[in-house]
């Protein structure tokens, strides 16, 4: 236990692809410690600074962070746009970096640029957080998701999952299926319009780590087969084309009368924000996880801010 | 009448020769040094030569002209079997067995127009996945076949 204590220490969470199994199961049951218990570690972080840049928009991931960093003793610094920043000026990313890295212990970046967060980690001495790096990853989503899992259906080996919608420029789906290939569920199912598939590298990778996947276009033909059904969002905001986006808007959705035709216990996660692909009726229902997952989002983020940012000794994780 | 069986290509005084080329390759390589044949150099080109090794393969010779560090990593890529003598006064005085780099940094830019090195105006990293014939930039994750990867290079070297 203490060598995963030294593991975390001082780390940088730029990619799914960095982590193992055992730090990940770690992590998990430190998680679950601060769901119940977040009071024992309220003056954990006291003292400590965290940045938060978010050259994004963000509701859940920036909040979370700051509630997370806020319920161990912390204290949180940052902003939410470009456009309230030095950015806004014209400023370079790496100078904003070296700027937010003086100022504190660690750093949460999102950035709408692939590789943000590995070139501010090279930048900045304190450790840098990844929260969403353009299409390519949002680890702590991925996090959050796997620990869902864990939590609502006791483990991943067993499951049928299926994932659904924007494969192409999702981040969080890469980050979720590198996590898979750790944990390796029993059949995946990936579901998307043709033209929202999974890329080439990431369904390579997957490959190549031994994880059974099969694409499929229609959810219809295996609704009944899944226990569990990630929906994503089409990512607008990522399409190069505007009339690609027009081609797949609306291409799937996912309603009741779709999980009826599901299992019993069909467990439907969505790392949220939706549009129309989730519809609302689901909300009430015994298959919506996805606002148990959001909230899922503070415990995970504590923990794992515990675990770099350090204060925990083997006794207290 | 016996057919004379070899290609007799006379010995170079100073300059480089690049040995073990695999068969047909001989011209990307003279790509690669940028080398077009208007430049005036004394130059050698064997193709599909017999070798013991290979079967068939390519030779270069080039008089007066000698590799930089970047130029046979390049080499590397598109002839990994590839050997490179140096000759000095008609004498080989280094020989260097190539190896793909594992790496290739601070090179070319990124092509993805959304990794952030192309904002930051720096040049990126590739890692290079010899198993699957790929570069990957470290920064973005994009992965790309070696011979556009080459293309790419060699575009932006300006050759």
């Amino acid at each position: 236990m203490n060598d995963l204590l030294a593991q975390f220490r001082h780390r940088d969470v730029i990619s799914m692809l960095d982590f193992n199994r055992d730090e990940l199961e770690f992590l998990f049951r430190l998680t679950d410690r601060m769901l119940d218990s977040i009071n024992e570690y309220r003056d954990l972080l006291k003292g400590k600074v965290l940045a938060i840049a978010f050259f994004e928009p963000s509701t859940r991931t920036r909040l979370s962070f700051e509630s997370a960093m806020l319920k161990l003793g912390g204290s949180v610094i940052g902003f939410s746009s470009e456009e309230s920043t030095s950015v806004a000026k014209g400023e370079r990313f790496s100078d904003t970096i070296r700027m937010l890295d003086s100022y504190a212990d660690a750093l949460v970046i999102r950035h709408r640029y692939e590789g943000s967060a590995k070139l501010a980690a090279e930048i900045a001495e304190h450790p840098v957080i990844n929260a969403g790096d353009g299409r390519n990853e949002h680890p702590t989503q991925a996090m959050l998701d796997l620990y869902t899992l864990y939590r609502l259906k006791g483990g991943i080996e067993r499951l049928s999952i299926g994932i659904i919608g924007d494969l192409k420029y999702a981040r969080v789906v890469n980050s979720l299926l590198y996590g898979l290939t750790i944990f390796k569920p029993r059949k995946l199912y990936l579901i998307s319009h043709p033209l929202l598939k999974l890329r080439d590298e990431v369904r390579r990778f997957i490959s190549s780590k031994g994880l059974q996947f099969e694409e499929v276009f229609d959810v219809n033909e295996v609704i009944s087969e899944l226990d569990v059904l990630y929906v994503t969002r089409i990512q607008k905001e990522r399409f190069p084309d505007p009339l690609e986006y027009e081609k797949v808007k609306g291409s799937y959705r996912v309603t009741a009368d779709l999980v009826r035709r599901g299992k019993e216990d069909l467990l439907i996660l969505h790392p949220l924000p939706r549009v129309d692909e989730l519809d609302t009726s689901l909300d009430g229902t015994r298959h919506a996880g996805y606002f148990k997952q959001a909230s899922f989002g503070v415990p995970l983020r504590s923990a794992l801010l515990a675990l770099i940012l350090g204060g925990l000794t083997s006794g207290c994780s | 009448m016996g057919v004379a069986k070899e290609l007799i290509v006379s010995k170079i005084k100073d300059g480089t020769v690049i040995d073990h080329i695999p068969a047909g390759k001989a011209f990307e390589v003279l790509r690669v040094l940028g080398i077009k044949g208007s430049e005036g150099l004394r130059i050698a080109i064997v193709i599909n030569a017999d070798s013991t090794r290979f079967g068939r393969k390519d030779i270069v010779k080039i008089e007066g002209r000698f590799l930089s560090k970047e130029e046979t990593a390049i080499i590397a890529l598109i002839a990994p079997t590839a050997t490179i003598n140096i000759i000095r006064n008609y004498e080989v005085v280094e020989k260097r067995k190539v190896s793909p780099p594992k790496i290739i940094s601070g090179l070319i830019k990124c092509p993805n127009a959304t990794c952030i090195t192309r904002h930051e105006g720096i040049l990126t990293t590739f890692e290079l996945l010899s198993g699957e014939l790929r570069a990957k930039c470290i920064y973005c994750g994009m992965e790309i076949p070696y011979d556009e990867f080459i293309d790419i290079i060699l575009k932006q070297l300006g050759k």
